[in-house]
């Protein structure tokens, strides 16, 4: 919608592009911080608790009748998935905003 | 009347096929990328969901039980990996297929020509697998022969994928996720009011039922039921190591976000935006059928337990109740599913010490073993194949038989809508990068989408003549389908995204030692092209590097695809200037 002057969203190669190379770099950092912390998030909870501290955390509580270890493993896990999907498109969406970079 | 509904649901698929077909190459390969993300989730869910997921999975969790949570987290957890690592990149990247993007950044038709080998190796593996599951749910369930089952499931496909490409593949696909769904909620919510009062089957798995005039949680009774029949209790980690459970689940996460038609799925939306959240979309319609899976493998499991032992609740804490003469079903009292199934080869029973009625125990457990000698009893009675428990799901419970053809139809559309993106994938893999890519890169549109309509044809009769003929090994080679992708696509993909300076040796060298490093550590235990007679070791545990399942190694195979792929690099040229431009323009939405 606004600048870009029409250029086609779907093509990857040639042409310039408004963003300064300060600016770009900015924007994957901020890209790669984010991405950073969702994947520690990712491997944290299916693989540490679900797997590693099932047996401990069975031992420690249940939760809505579940064992608190099979929770996760069965259960948990997945919510948490959703959560940090949807989490990251709002966040990115936000940003390519910030840095105006949207698409049309 | 069973056929009637898969009747209707297969001219559900191929008018919604007429009403999809497509003219050009972008509408056949990517569905003119115009799909609305929430659509395109819902497909995408449908794509991924095979036969394995709808019709296995609940049966492997029932079995398995706490474990059985790395079957969900894997094949879950993969949809984190491609939303956030792959999926808008490559929707940016703005082609056609997964090895056009290996080839095109690598700047190698070496490279492009690896990718497709991998993609053919690992979808016609798992073609194989689909069309397995048609035929299983054709058979056993309708009560018609295997052939005309697998005809008339490859002559749909066959309609709507040859025609409609991937907008008629995408439009089926919604309509199947509907049907599947349906499917596998239906009976859940049934068999969870019978058991527990609750329709929520994932609320009611934690609740209690009556056993006995006693309330108990379900996960508990469970537990204590297998323990004095000696298995080991349902909410513990057993049945697995633990280095086994996290590394296939690592694998099932890297290899779900490596399958290509999978992420071919992500190139048919407009925008990058649309990409991350058709990701989140496909896991949110994913994640009805698999929060739904585990209360349907813990409520069938408690179901048969209950079906075989009079009264688990007298035989808690007190194993010796078992031997008491009527503490387990009569043969003659044989509910009609058990007849039914047994009929179909895959549940067995036999009453080995003839004494009228049907132990079920663990043979393998010692102490078990012993008491069962010590009472006469020659074996356990009962052998069922987890494949069943679904199927089987409603004629257990007891529910109408309609439900009894929704579920048929639900496992034949979870099978054919793969089988269709499946086969979308192999064909463009041939016309758009081995054809028009690399060997004739002259040919027209026309021609290019006859040789994509051609190579779809060959394909499904090919995968036809192997689910009626199946190759004895057709289950494990499903295991390296995704220890393929894991090893080879993903970590490439990965790369070529996020580490602009990886050049096409290191490319090349990642994708081969990933590729030949799997297939080495799953040909040395299960023989080279699966012929049993040339494996090296026996695989059990004892053999196995680290103790480590053939199963699990894609996650090490991807590992070392990254280690190989970084020195290679380190010590060759960097990539030409314009790549590296194009790595950096796939990273913004925008910017072009």
């Amino acid at each position: 919608m606004s600048g870009g002057g029409g250029s086609n969203p779907q093509d990857a190669g040639g042409g310039s592009t408004g963003l300064t190379d300060e600016k770009r770099r900015e924007y994957w950092k901020k890209n790669l911080t984010v991405i950073g912390i969702l994947m520690g998030i990712w491997a944290f909870v299916p693989l540490v608790l679900g797997i590693l501290l099932g047996p401990t955390l069975n031992e420690i509580g249940s939760i809505g009748g579940y064992p608190l270890g099979f929770f996760v493993a069965q259960q948990g896990s997945i919510y948490v998935f959703l959560a940090l999907i949807f989490f990251y498109a709002w966040y990115m969406n936000r940003l390519d905003r910030q840095f105006g970079v949207e698409e049309d | 009347m069973n056929l009637s509904v898969v009747g209707l649901t297969f001219a559900l698929y191929i008018g919604i096929a007429i009403w999809a077909r497509t003219g050009s190459t972008a509408e056949f390969y990517v569905a003119g990328k115009g799909v609305n993300p929430v659509a395109n989730g819902m497909a995408t869910a449908a794509d991924w969901m095979s036969a394995a997921s709808f019709i296995s999975m609940a049966g492997l969790i029932a079995f398995l039980g706490y474990s059985g949570g790395a079957y969900l987290m894997g094949w879950t957890g993969g949809y984190v990996l491609m939303a956030l690592l792959l999926a808008p990149y490559l929707r940016k990247f703005g082609k056609f297929t997964v090895p056009e993007f290996i080839g095109d950044r690598f700047y190698s038709n070496a490279a492009r020509v690896i990718a497709v080998i991998a993609l053919l190796a690992m979808s016609i593996t798992y073609v194989i697998g689909q069309m397995r599951g048609v035929g299983i749910a054709f058979s056993n369930i309708l009560e018609v022969p295997l052939w005309i089952g697998l005809v008339s499931g490859m002559a749909v496909v066959f309609i709507y994928a040859v025609f409609g490409g991937m907008k008629g593949i995408t439009y089926t696909q919604i309509a199947q996720y509907v049907v599947m769904i349906f499917a596998y909620t239906v009976p859940a919510v049934f068999i969870s009011l019978t058991i527990t009062g609750v329709p929520i089957p994932q609320i009611g798995l934690g609740s209690t039922t009556e056993a006995a005039g006693e309330s108990v949680h379900i996960i508990q009774a469970l537990d204590r039921t297998l323990v004095e029949i000696g298995f080991a209790p349902y909410s513990e980690l057993a049945n697995m190591s633990m280095l086994n459970m996290f590394m296939l689940t690592l694998s099932l996460m890297i290899g779900t976000a490596g399958l290509p038609h999978v992420i071919i799925r992500f190139f048919t939306v407009p925008r990058m935006r649309d990409a991350r959240r058709s990701a989140g979309w496909a896991l949110f319609f994913i994640a009805i059928l698999y929060t739904t899976a585990p209360a349907v493998g813990a409520m069938a499991m408690w179901n048969m337990l209950n079906t075989t032992i009079e009264d688990p609740t007298e035989v808690w804490d007190n194993r010796e109740a078992l031997a008491e003469p009527g503490a387990w079903m009569a043969y003659d009292e044989q509910p009609s599913w058990m007849e039914h199934w047994a009929g179909t080869g895959l549940l067995d029973i036999e009453d080995k010490n003839e004494d009228g009625h049907l132990q079920y125990y663990n043979e393998d457990d010692e102490e078990m073993a012993k008491f069962a000698e010590e009472h006469g009893w020659e074996g356990s009675e009962l052998d069922i194949d987890r494949d069943i428990i679904v199927l089987a799901n409603p004629q257990i419970a007891n529910l109408n038989p309609i439900v009894v053809a929704l579920v048929a139809a639900g496992g034949i559309a979870a099978a054919l809508s793969t089988a269709a993106g499946l086969l979308l994938a192999i064909s463009s893999a041939v016309s758009h990068d081995l054809l028009k890519g690399v060997f004739m890169p002259r040919i027209t549109e026309k021609q290019e989408m006859l040789a994509a309509r051609i190579s779809m044809a060959v394909a499904i009769l090919f995968a036809g003549y192997l689910g009626l003929n199946p190759p004895g090994f057709a289950a494990e080679v499903v295991a390296l389908a995704f220890g393929l992708a894991a090893a080879s696509l993903f970590p490439t993909l990965m790369m070529g995204i996020f580490m602009a300076k990886m050049n096409k040796q290191g490319a090349i060298a990642g994708m081969l030692v990933g590729l030949f490093s799997t297939l080495l550590y799953i040909f040395i235990y299960k023989g080279f092209f699966f012929f049993p007679e040339t494996a090296l070791l026996p695989d059990e545990e004892a053999y196995w590097l680290f103790g480590l399942n053939t199963t699990s190694f894609g996650a090490v195979g991807a590992v070392l695809n990254f280690i190989a792929a970084y020195v290679v690099s380190k010590l060759t040229a960097p990539p030409p200037k314009e790549i590296q431009q194009l790595v950096e323009n796939i990273r913004v939405p925008k910017a072009d």
